[in-house]
């Protein structure tokens, strides 16, 4: 059995859809990047502005004057693309990112969501978070359905948002949710949960309108 | 044409405590590091920093020695040159958080997006920029936000211009001139910020006579360069 991040992961990057140009957040979401389709060729966005972003370089692929937005040294595909802030969220803010896969602290009904601050505790900063949920054409969440056993979906976010009806979909082990205007509703479950099991994972109704299928896993 | 090449130590001798300082780097990715380095040995106090990030802070090993210095703004913060810091993001130096916590510094966090079209706001003559991001969060009561207006049932932050008395950036090459091409993932804040600084000093890597570097390569014209600094390879 795959583990948890490699079946969101994995689960995510079915949405993806050839040609779309996709920003994917630190953490886990990075993962998805893993599990592209074949057929699917797909533009790595990063904030720091690049489009075509390829993995990690380590050795002497390490180019200094090569970053992700995490500071790393990363290679690109041929045929990338290099350009300051200005038009890195030109792209963010004008909604030309199809995609973007972010984690959450917590996520609402409405699709609001809190990413990036737990007051006393952690601020690191929004970077391009506000502007990626804002802007992109659809917002995924990827993260663990719970933290420790404690629901991170709710009725209504407690932390501060760092956007407000924005996300689209969430994606968890657990199974697939959609935010619609009857809030979450249930699209699949991971084999072996529950509409109870999930029901009860979750701080908030889930609705079941429709079929349920079942959440496809990586090959192991 | 007027020689615009100084050392790294003018250049710091221009920057007065209290002074207002873009700082050109994402990530210390394309930061000026000489004129860091600079800064921190006159012991500048008291800046605003406008950067990206509070770049990279100190490694330290399991007895608390230092094995890897700071990067990019990362060396003003951990000399506490600096009063205030305009940023997106703080989360990869620690420094700032804890100088932020027991209240030495004040930070002030923006929207990466945002911060961008700030700066080119302040360079460009406009009186602000307009847009839903930061809509419902805190960024509402930001000392930058001017206002929340509703247009066409839509609702959006007008955030201030941002202006600085300094710019110091790092280029890739840079003509004797003043023009400036940043390679790679290096170009991020730096033109921007070039447009809206009262003094704008260069640091470059590798500096070429005029007419060497290709006008189509150009990123940041010269109109925009008071000062070059030659730097070397980082």
């Amino acid at each position: 059995m795959a583990d948890v991040k490699q079946i969101i992961a994995h689960r995510v990057a079915q949405e993806l859809q050839d040609g779309y140009v996709v920003n994917l957040g630190i953490g886990l979401p990075t993962l998805v990047a893993n599990y592209v389709p074949e057929g699917i060729d797909i533009s790595l966005q990063s904030e720091n502005g690049i489009i075509g972003m390829a993995g990690v370089a380590k050795g002497a692929d390490i180019d200094k004057d090569i970053v992700n937005s995490g500071g790393v040294n990363v290679n690109v595909y041929p045929g990338a693309t290099f350009f300051d802030s200005a038009v890195s969220f030109g792209i963010i803010r004008g909604g030309h990112v199809d995609m973007t896969v972010l984690g959450a602290l917590q996520v609402d009904q409405e699709g609001n969501i809190a990413s990036h601050i737990i007051p006393g505790k952690m601020a690191p900063g929004m970077g391009g978070a506000m502007d990626l949920i804002t802007g992109a054409k659809k917002v995924i969440v990827a993260m663990q359905h719970t933290q420790k056993g404690a629901p991170k979906l709710f009725e209504k976010i407690s932390l501060p948002a760092t956007g407000l009806k924005a996300v689209n979909m969430i994606v968890t082990e657990m199974g697939v949710i959609e935010i619609t205007d009857k809030g979450f509703e249930l699209r699949e479950l991971a084999p072996g949960v529950t509409v109870e099991d999930i029901q009860a994972a979750t701080a908030a109704p889930v609705h079941v309108t429709g079929e349920i299928k079942e959440m496809c896993m990586p090959e192991e | 044409m007027r020689d615009k090449i100084i050392t790294a130590k003018e250049a710091a001798a221009m920057i007065n405590d209290g002074s207002s300082v873009m700082v050109g780097g994402f990530m210390a990715n394309g930061a000026p590091e000489g004129i860091m380095d600079a800064l921190v040995e006159k012991d500048v106090k008291e800046l605003t920093v406008i950067c990206n990030d509070g770049g990279f802070g100190p490694a330290f090993d399991e007895n608390g020695v230092e094995v890897k210095g700071p990067s990019g703004a990362g060396k003003l913060i951990k000399n506490h040159s600096v009063k205030k810091l305009i940023a997106t993001h703080i989360g990869l130096n620690k420094q700032v958080a804890e100088q932020m916590n027991k209240g030495e510094m004040i930070v002030n966090l923006i929207p990466q997006g945002s911060l961008a079209e700030m700066v080119r706001a302040g360079g460009n003559g406009l009186g602000g920029v307009l847009t839903p991001t930061g809509v419902g969060t805190e960024i509402e009561d930001s000392e930058l936000t001017l206002q929340k207006m509703t247009i066409a049932d839509k609702d959006y932050l007008l955030m201030a211009p941002v202006k600085a008395d300094f710019a110091v950036l790092g280029g890739t090459v840079v003509d004797k001139k003043g023009n400036v091409y940043y390679r790679g993932t290096t170009k991020n804040f730096q033109t921007l910020m070039a447009t809206a600084a009262d003094t704008v000093i260069v640091e470059a890597e590798k500096i070429v006579e005029v007419g060497e570097l290709d006008p189509d390569m150009v990123m940041t014209p010269y109109i925009f360069v008071d000062y070059i600094v030659v730097g070397g390879d980082k």
